[in-house]
C-alpha cells in the first residue's frame, strides 16, 4: 500500500514539474509551486519522515509562495518568449537524465533494511539515543545534540541570509496613515483571520515545546509562528503589523535567538565539558540534555521567526512602495 | 515490476533534478530560474528521504510495539536544509527586485542587452 501510494504521488509530483517548464503565467508558476511543495510533504510523510514532512509544508507551500507572489508584485506576472533555442538544454539536460539515470542502477535498492547508509551511524542513534539524551524524537535527538554544532551552523546561515536580504532591500518603516494596505475591506478575512491567528500560534507553541517527544522542534515552530504573522500582515495590512511586532523588534530577535544557541555551547564549556555538551549542563545527564535541548531549540526557534518575519517585511515594503509610485 | 520499484524513486528524483536544470538553462525570466532552483533542491531532499526509507519501517520516533524504524540522520540533514533553502531563496528574490530596480527588466536577454549599450 505503501509503495502504491509512493508511486502514484512521485508521478504526480513529476507532472507538476513537467507543467511548471511550459507555464508562461508566473503567477500560475509559483501556485503550482506550491501544490509541488504540498505533495512533496506527503511524499515525505510516506518515506517516514516527519519531520520533514512539517517543515516543507510550512516553508515550501507557505513563506516561499509569499515571498515569489511579493516578487512578482515587483517584477511582473508574465514571462518574455525565450530568445534563445531550446534545442542545446534539451541535449544537455536529456545526457546529464542519461548518466544519473545509469548512475542510479549502481544504487542499493530502495528501502532495504541492510543497505550501506543504515549500517554506521544509524544504529547507534535508533538503539543508543533513548537512553543517552531521553527522547523518544530521535531526530530531535540527532539535530539538538549529536550534531548541535553543524545545527548551530545552519541557525548562523538562516541568520546570514536575513542580514543579507536587509543589506539588499532594506524595510521602510514609515508607512503613511493614509496609505490603502492589506484587505482590511473584506469582513470574512478579517473575522476568520482574528479566529485563527491565536490557533496558529497557539499551535507553533505545542510544536516547539513538544518537539521532543513529537515530529515538531524550532525550526517547525519559528516558521508557523511567522506566518502566523504574515497573515497578520496580509489582511490588517503592513502599518498595523509594524505596530505589533516592530521590524526593529525582528532585526533584535534574530541575533538573540543565536547568541542563546552559542550561549549554551559557553555555558558547557565552562561547565567543564566540550561545547554543546548538554550533559555538564545538569547533575545527572539525562537532565542535562533535555535542559541543552530545549534552550537551543527556543533559540533555533526565535531566529527562525524574526528571519522569516524581517524577509517577509522586506519583500512587503518594497511592493506597498511600488504601489505608491 | 520488483526491479522498477527499486529504483522507482532514484528515477522521479533524476527526472526531477534534470526538469529543474532544464528550467534552470532555458528560461529567461530570473523568477522561473529560482523556481527551477528549488525544484531542483526538491529532488535533493527526495533522494536522501528515499535513502533514509526502510520498508515496513517507522517514523524515527520511540513508540511500543515497534521494531524497525526508518533512518533518522537524512532526515535531520534535510528538516535543516529545507530552511536554509527558503533562507537562500530569499537572498535571490531580493537580489531579483534590485535588478529589476537598476535595470527595469528580469528577462535575462533584456538586461544582458542593457549592460552591452552601457
Amino acid at each position: 500500500m505503501s509503495l502504491l501510494f509512493d508511486i502514484v504521488l512521485l508521478s504526480m509530483l513529476a507532472l507538476t514539474a513537467l507543467r511548471i517548464i511550459f507555464l508562461k503565467d508566473l503567477f500560475a508558476v509559483v501556485m503550482l509551486f506550491g501544490i509541488y511543495s504540498f505533495l512533496s510533504a506527503l511524499i515525505f510523510v510516506n518515506l517516514d519522515a516527519v519531520d520533514v514532512a512539517f517543515t516543507e509544508a510550512a516553508v515550501g507551500a507557505g513563506i516561499s509562495t509569499v515571498l515569489m507572489l511579493s516578487t512578482l508584485a515587483l517584477t511582473g506576472r508574465t514571462e518574455e518568449k525565450s530568445s534563445h533555442s531550446s534545442f542545446l538544454p534539451l541535449i544537455v539536460v536529456v545526457t546529464t537524465g542519461a548518466a544519473l539515470i545509469y548512475g542510479t542502477l549502481d544504487m542499493p535498492p530502495f528501502g532495504q533494511a541492510d543497505n550501506p547508509i543504515h549500517q554506521h551511524v544509524a544504529p547507534r542513534y535508533i538503539e543508543q539515543s533513548p537512553q543517552e539524551v531521553g527522547l523518544p524524537n530521535m531526530v530531535t535527538s540527532v539535530l539538538a545534540s549529536y550534531r548541535g554544532f553543524d545545527t548551530l551552523g545552519e541557525t548562523v546561515v538562516v541568520f546570514a541570509a536575513a542580514v543579507g536580504v536587509l543589506s539588499l532591500l532594506g524595510v521602510r518603516r514609515k508607512e503613511r496613515e493614509d496609505q490603502e494596505s492589506g484587505l482590511k475591506a473584506h469582513r470574512v478575512l478579517r473575522v476568520v483571520a482574528k479566529l485563527i491567528i491565536p490557533l496558529i500560534i497557539l499551535f507553533a507553541l505545542y510544536v516547539q515545546f513538544h518537539g521532543d517527544f513529537g515530529p515538531g522542534g524550532g525550526f517547525q515552530a519559528g516558521v508557523i509562528t511567522a506566518a502566523a504573522f504574515i497573515l497578520y500582515a496580509l489582511v490588517f495590512g503592513l502599518p498595523q503589523a509594524f505596530k505589533v511586532v516592530s521590524p526593529r523588534f525582528t532585526e533584535i530577535l534574530a541575533p538573540l535567538g543565536v547568541l542563546i544557541y552559542a550561549g549554551v555551547g559557553i555555558t558547557s564549556v565552562l561547565k567543564g565539558g566540550n561545547f554543546l555538551d548538554y550533559n555538564v549542563l545538569a547533575a545527572d545527564p539525562v537532565a542535562g540534555q533535555h535542559l541543552g535541548i530545549l534552550v537551543i531549540e527556543l533559540g533555533v526557534g526565535i531566529t527562525v521567526f524574526a528571519v522569516m518575519l524581517s524577509i517577509f517585511y522586506a519583500f512587503a515594503s518594497q511592493t506597498e512602495k511600488a504601489n505608491i509610485q | 515490476m520488483s526491479f522498477v520499484a527499486d529504483y522507482y524513486n532514484y528515477w522521479v528524483v533524476v527526472f526531477l533534478m534534470m526538469t529543474g536544470f532544464y528550467v534552470v538553462i532555458s528560461a529567461n525570466n530570473l523568477v522561473k530560474k529560482i523556481v527551477g532552483l528549488n525544484i531542483f533542491q526538491t529532488s535533493v531532499f527526495m533522494l536522501y528521504i528515499s535513502m533514509g526509507k526502510v520498508t515496513n519501517g517507522s517514523a524515527p520516533i520511540v513508540a511500543e510495539g515497534i521494531e524497525q524504524y526508518s533512518n533518522p540522520l537524512p532526515h535531520v540533514l534535510i528538516l535543516t536544509a529545507i530552511v536554509v533553502g527558503v533562507a537562500t531563496t530569499a537572498v535571490g528574490l531580493s537580489l531579483i527586485v534590485r535588478i529589476k530596480r537598476a535595470y527595469g527588466t528580469v528577462e535575462e536577454n533584456e538586461f544582458q542587452d542593457k549592460d552591452d549599450v552601457i
